[in-house]
């Protein structure tokens, strides 16, 4: 049992918690530097702490104060990521007043000039020990059997500071043990304490109260309300933070007792926000993830995709050998066998494609899922021994990789601390749930403006200052006309809300949200709305809200056509980059698009092998037919995977891959922050980390690519990318970096507050296996060191064989000038233009193969405005037949309010009847059109 | 060995899951719905006026049923678990169906010594329930109250939140046949609530007064504001 008094003095040694507990969950105010230090000396109290004297910043909770100044006071019900209520009553502490010195909720009581606080008096004693006694009066006291014990603040905080017996010998309170209140999560009602963590936590943070006190006094119980399940995507923090075992969830329950489990620190790699995780494991495989408070990123919450995806990488539908197909059949053979087929397959491939062609003879699609080593020695391959520049992590789904390699990127901080935030993306809560809660904490807090840009509703709308409804098609016209009154202003917007919008935008600090608010409308048009803004405001920031993996680390590796590492552009690198590897390609590729079209039409530029590495086009790539197509089409498909699907099905050679948790490297998020993914587990069967995989397969097809570490890969990665310049892997090691660090590296020495050191009751869990296993910073003994500071503008001293001589280092991408925006004709007035976006719980394998997260995947029917329904003469519920140039499905409507006429709205991935939207998408065509007909 | 791949998990129809949350509206009668408006416009935030549409929608059902709670949520912006939460806090709110009648006996110090839990005892064995019971025909339900503030006529019963004074066991008897037989329609409405809406026979606030109203309230919000900063320099 973790004994929290003892780890008092480590959890305050860094002093960084109580800097953001004073700012209580609230966003805007955590990225400012919020110590004591630095504040002016008015904004500055000072009081005694038993006996000591004590400064804290103005407004900070006592209970923060103390804990910064190394006085642990017990607490249940504080958190200092959300609001204090006071209720539980723990955390009494004597302070003087003009009346005497009383009992008073630190938690709740700001810290006064000139008061003398009292935390160890008899008078606190008594009053722990009679608090204590109460909450336990109704605790069923079944630790033996509970999930929580071993990890428990009620069980820890009653051995420290409790009375050690009951005086209670009346029959305690019953309740049917345990409800299910989601699909997710279990609740108990006789372990619960009231302590309303997780109501604030629903209200609050993720902003949907779905569970809520129900009852009063001693039949208070925390409910949700009949046929309205807990299914918000962020309830599995509520179990996280529960200082008890009343929450469990179901994947976890039963499955370990703490003192078990083994655990490293490490950055999740479902979405691209990148949130800091704690991973557990027994017996070589993942038993849970936490969430850790990274102040910059997640502060301490996960989403439910990311926190239960894990049962994928458990999964017995892993591939364990490589596979070769012979005969039709794929056969199961030695690593040697394979690679020497891919080899062969790929050699044969630039061969047939000539060195007329050889920059597109071989296609890479895919490579969100890699670590940034892989990413790279992946790009490597492919541009520098293969000499393809056809190489795409992204599948049409995003925005184009040299856009976003030259955007002037923004933090998350910086975000919530702009006047004005310009989103414009697919719903946030949908495709980067942990960015949606720092934004919307913002939003509600009034710290920041959003003006939403997008066909339909999400889930900041009401939040969001001006929502602007648009049309597929119009994103550019509409971002034209919110910077110059003089454009024209697109049909359907509504020009006192642009009015208003145009004011917000005028803001001296903008910060736009990048993304596709509809994969219905081409890449093409949001670029250019980006440039629109980058051109007219000036100072404006963006942060890319592309969605995969660890996507962002891929296009700063180059996987893009047209890109090298580093951000860099293929013609300013050349010289560098032929330097350093030996060659590059000789012109720009094809985006994943072009190469799926060509293979699909048969064109005869397309080119003639395929690696896709971990990626499934046929459901991320917006036109399903085309993909399908094009996959059938390949002349030698090569696919480096972790579980089979329909890539796998039509391979020639497979390459078993690790997944997540079984390899080691770097990451990088949406902010660019490079940040350190641990392997836990070994991989099963045979299956290599994809970096081994890239190496390998080089040395296969005669070219040694140097790195036999993935150390050795990084170093070669700060050697030769420029925008990496600076960051060594010692810098990325040294403790005090495990938030990570946003690249490119400013000028001067990297200046990083040292991450704050776990609070063992905010975050229980992480405190307590930390004692047995490897440590996160959740236990540091001491205060972290800081980073060596990086040599800025000097050469790296390594001299190793693949850094250039002679040759300027190429610079940082610019912005391109222009982007070949498609035009986009109009429509007739029977028309309808489709919009898409995405939800959290789709098909894609890391839901479809976590069992729990499976469940999840909803039904959806087409959205229409209500005019168009009249228009119709179908009401919700009712089908009707959707046509496009090419298809055409009987679906059921329903109706929303919030779309603009002649909008019909569709989730991406899900079942819609008897398909998905996939089938609806034309790649050939910048929008969707369609016609909705009544079905005779 | 052949390792063919298992089949592709995603391309197995995927079975559509029951729609799990129910739609709000459509449960409150217009007429009600309009006083709900009404009463949600007299407040700055639309969440002021839940207690008031609790009534309001109590009245019209004699409880606070699933779909008024959604629809209430629906009208004043919060959850359903947060509409339920609040009206299971206090006792003049039924959250479970009740009989036609709500007949509470105070039970609290003065009516206590005054033969409160005889009466009780004699309501529940009469009646054939137990205390919170409704009988099987839906006439009466049973409660306990604390203090019901008319300790002088002690012990106390209310029915439907309307004073019926002292009572005695023959007394209360006569009451429930009274009940029963429809003679107390004049004093005791059916249903009924303390809202004040509906003593008065209804809220009559006209669109212009309650314009009225706001337009003071923003005029005033903005002199406070004013003056705050007129404060800071
Ligand atoms: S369930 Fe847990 S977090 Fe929620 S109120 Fe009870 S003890 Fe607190
Ligand atoms: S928001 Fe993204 S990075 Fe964070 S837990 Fe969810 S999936 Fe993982
Ligand atoms: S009252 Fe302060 S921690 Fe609960
Ligand atoms: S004690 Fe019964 S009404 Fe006051």
């Amino acid at each position: 049992m973790a004994d929290p008094t003892a780890s008092t003095t480590r959890v305050t040694a860094a002093g960084s918690p109580g800097a953001t507990a004073a700012a209580g969950g609230d966003d805007g105010a955590a990225a400012t530097d919020g110590g004591a230090a630095s504040s002016p000396p008015e904004d500055v109290v000072t009081f005694t702490l038993d006996g000591r004297t004590v400064t804290a910043p103005k407004g900070e909770m006592l209970i923060a104060a103390a804990e910064r100044a190394g006085t642990f006071i017990p607490r249940f019900c504080y958190h200092p990521r959300m609001a204090s209520v006071g209720v539980c009553r723990m955390c009494l502490v004597e302070v003087s007043g003009p009346r005497g010195a009383t009992l008073q909720p630190s938690c709740f009581v700001e810290v006064a000039e000139g008061a003398e606080v009292t935390t160890d008096s008899p008078k606190v004693k008594k009053a722990q020990d009679g608090v204590l006694e109460f909450l336990l009066v109704n605790h069923p006291l079944d630790c033996p059997v509970c999930d929580k014990g071993g990890e428990c603040p009620l069980q820890d905080q009653t051995l420290a500071y409790g009375p050690g017996e009951s005086r209670f010998v009346e029959e305690k309170r019953h309740f049917e043990k345990p409800i299910p209140i989601s699909e997710l999560v279990l609740l108990d009602r006789e372990r619960c304490i009231q302590c309303s963590r997780c109501t604030r936590f629903a209200a609050e943070v993720a902003g949907e109260a779905q569970i809520d006190f129900a009852g009063r006094g001693e039949l208070l119980e925390v409910a949700t309300f009949p046929d309205h399940p807990f299914t918000s995507y962020f309830s599995g923090n509520t179990v996280q933070i529960c200082p008890v075992g009343a929450l469990t969830a179901a994947p976890y329950r039963f499955s370990a007792r703490p003192w078990d489990l083994d655990q490293v620190e490490s950055t999740c790699t479902t979405c691209a926000v990148g949130c800091r995780v704690a991973v557990q494991s027994s017996a070589n495989r993942v038993t849970r993830l936490l969430g850790i408070d990274a102040d910059p990123v997640n502060h301490g919450w996960l989403c439910d995709k990311g926190r239960f995806a894990y049962e994928t990488v458990n999964g017995d539908q892993r591939l364990t050998e490589p596979l070769v197909r012979k005969d039709g059949r794929l056969v199961a053979v030695s690593w040697h066998e394979a690679l020497a087929a891919a080899a062969a397959g790929l050699k044969a491939a630039a061969a047939r494609a000539g060195d007329a062609r050889r920059a597109r003879s071989v296609g890479v699609l895919g490579g969100a899922r890699l670590t940034n080593e892989a990413a790279y020695l992946w790009t490597r391959l492919a541009k520098g021994v293969l000499g393809t520049d056809s190489v795409d992590a992204q599948m049409a789904d995003g925005l184009p990789g040299d856009l976003v390699a030259g955007l002037p990127r923004a933090t998350i901080d910086e975000m919530v601390a702009a006047d004005t935030v310009v989103v414009i993306s697919g719903d946030l809560r949908e495709e980067l749930p942990v960015l949606f809660l720092r934004l919307l904490g913002a939003a509600r807090a009034g710290k920041v403006s959003v003006i939403e840009l997008a066909p339909q509703r999400s889930a900041i709308t009401p939040s969001a200052a001006v929502s602007l409804r648009y049309r597929p098609g119009d994103v550019a016209a509409v971002a034209r006309a919110l910077v110059d009154d003089g454009a024209p202003v697109p049909d359907g917007i509504d020009p006192t809300a642009l009015g208003r919008a145009r004011e917000l935008a005028g803001a001296p600090r903008v910060v736009v949200v990048l993304g596709r608010p509809t994969i219905a409308e081409h890449e093409g048009l949001v670029a250019d709305a980006a440039l629109t803004l980058t051109a007219a405001l000036p100072g404006v920031r963006f942060l890319p809200a592309l969605r995969r993996g660890n996507v962002h680390g891929a296009i700063d590796m180059g996987m893009a056509p047209g890109l090298l590492p580093g951000r860099v552009g293929l013609e300013e690198g050349r010289a560098w980059f032929a330097e350093a590897w030996g060659s590059v390609p000789s012109e720009r590729g094809l985006d994943a698009r072009a190469m799926l079209a060509a293979l699909a039409g048969d064109d005869p530029g397309k080119p003639e092998a395929l690696v896709v590495l971990g990626a499934d086009p046929l459901s991320d790539f917006p036109d399903r037919a085309m993909a399908e197509r094009a996959l059938d089409a390949a002349g030698f498909l090569v696919a480096v995977a972790s579980t089979p699907g329909p890539v796998v099905d039509r391979a020639d050679v497979v390459l078993p891959a690790a997944a997540a948790h079984e390899r080691a490297g770097t990451t990088t998020n949406v902010e660019g922050r490079v940040s350190r993914v641990a392997q836990k587990l070994v991989p099963p069967g045979q299956a290599w980390a994809d970096w081994m995989i890239a190496v390998e397969l080089a040395a296969h097809i005669g070219t040694e690519l140097a790195p036999e570490s993935v150390a050795a890969a990084w170093d070669e990665i700060e050697r030769v990318a420029p925008a990496h310049r600076g960051l060594t892997h010692a810098m990325l090691d040294a403790r005090g970096a495990e938030d990570g660090v946003v690249v490119p590296l400013g000028p001067g020495p990297a200046r990083r507050p040292a991450p704050a050191l776990l609070d063992p009751i905010a975050f229980p869990g992480i405190e307590s296996v930390e004692r047995q296993g490897a440590p996160p910073r959740a236990g540091l003994a001491e205060p972290p060191a800081p980073a060596p500071a990086p040599a800025t503008g000097a050469t790296p001293g390594t001299g190793a064989e693949t850094e250039p001589e002679g040759t300027a280092r190429p610079p940082i991408l610019a912005l391109p000038a222009g982007v070949d925006a498609p035009h986009v004709a109009p429509t007739d007035a029977y028309t309808h233009r489709l919009t898409v976006g995405r939800r959290l719980y789709d098909l894609g394998d890391a839901v479809s193969s976590s069992p729990s997260l499976a469940r999840l995947v909803e039904a959806t029917a087409l959205r229409v405005s209500p005019h168009d329904l009249d228009d119709l003469g179908v009401g919700p519920g009712d089908r009707i037949r959707l046509r496009t140039a090419t298809t055409s499905i009987d679906v059921e409507v329903d109706v929303d309010p919030m779309l603009p006429r002649k909008v019909v709205a569709a989730d991406w991935n899900v079942p819609l009847g008897e398909v998905t939207a996939g089938v609806l998408v034309d790649g050939r065509h910048p929008v969707v059109e369609v016609r909705l007909e009544s079905i005779p | 060995m052949t390792g063919e791949p298992p089949p592709t998990p995603a391309a197995a129809p995927v079975p559509a899951p029951a729609v799990r949350t129910r739609k709000a509206g459509g449960h409150l009668t217009p007429e009600v719905l309009d006083q709900a408006r009404q009463l949600i416009a007299l407040y700055p935030e639309p969440r002021s006026a839940l207690i008031p549409l609790c009534h309001l929608a109590q009245g019209q059902d004699g409880w606070l049923c699933p779909d008024a709670i959604v629809e209430i949520a629906d009208l004043v912006g919060l959850t359903p678990a947060e509409v339920r939460g609040t009206a299971s806090f206090y006792d003049m709110l039924h959250t479970e169906p009740v009989g036609t009648y709500v007949v509470s006996v105070c039970t609290n110090i003065a009516c206590l010594l005054r033969g409160a839990e005889e009466l009780l005892e004699h309501a529940g064995a009469s009646l054939g329930i137990g205390v919170g019971g409704t009988t099987t025909d839906g006439t009466i339900t049973l409660e306990e109250a604390e203090c019901l503030a008319d300790c002088d006529r002690a012990p106390c019963v209310q029915v439907n939140h309307r004073y019926v004074g002292a009572q005695t066991p023959e007394s209360f008897d006569r009451l429930v046949a009274d009940l029963r037989a429809g003679a107390r329609d004049g004093e005791v409405p059916r249903h009924g609530t303390l809202i004040r809406v509906r003593r008065s026979g209804g809220l009559r606030v006209g669109r212009d007064r309650i314009a009225a109203e706001r337009a003071a309230m923003a005029e005033a919000k903005a002199r406070r504001a004013a003056e705050a900063e007129k404060g800071d320099h």
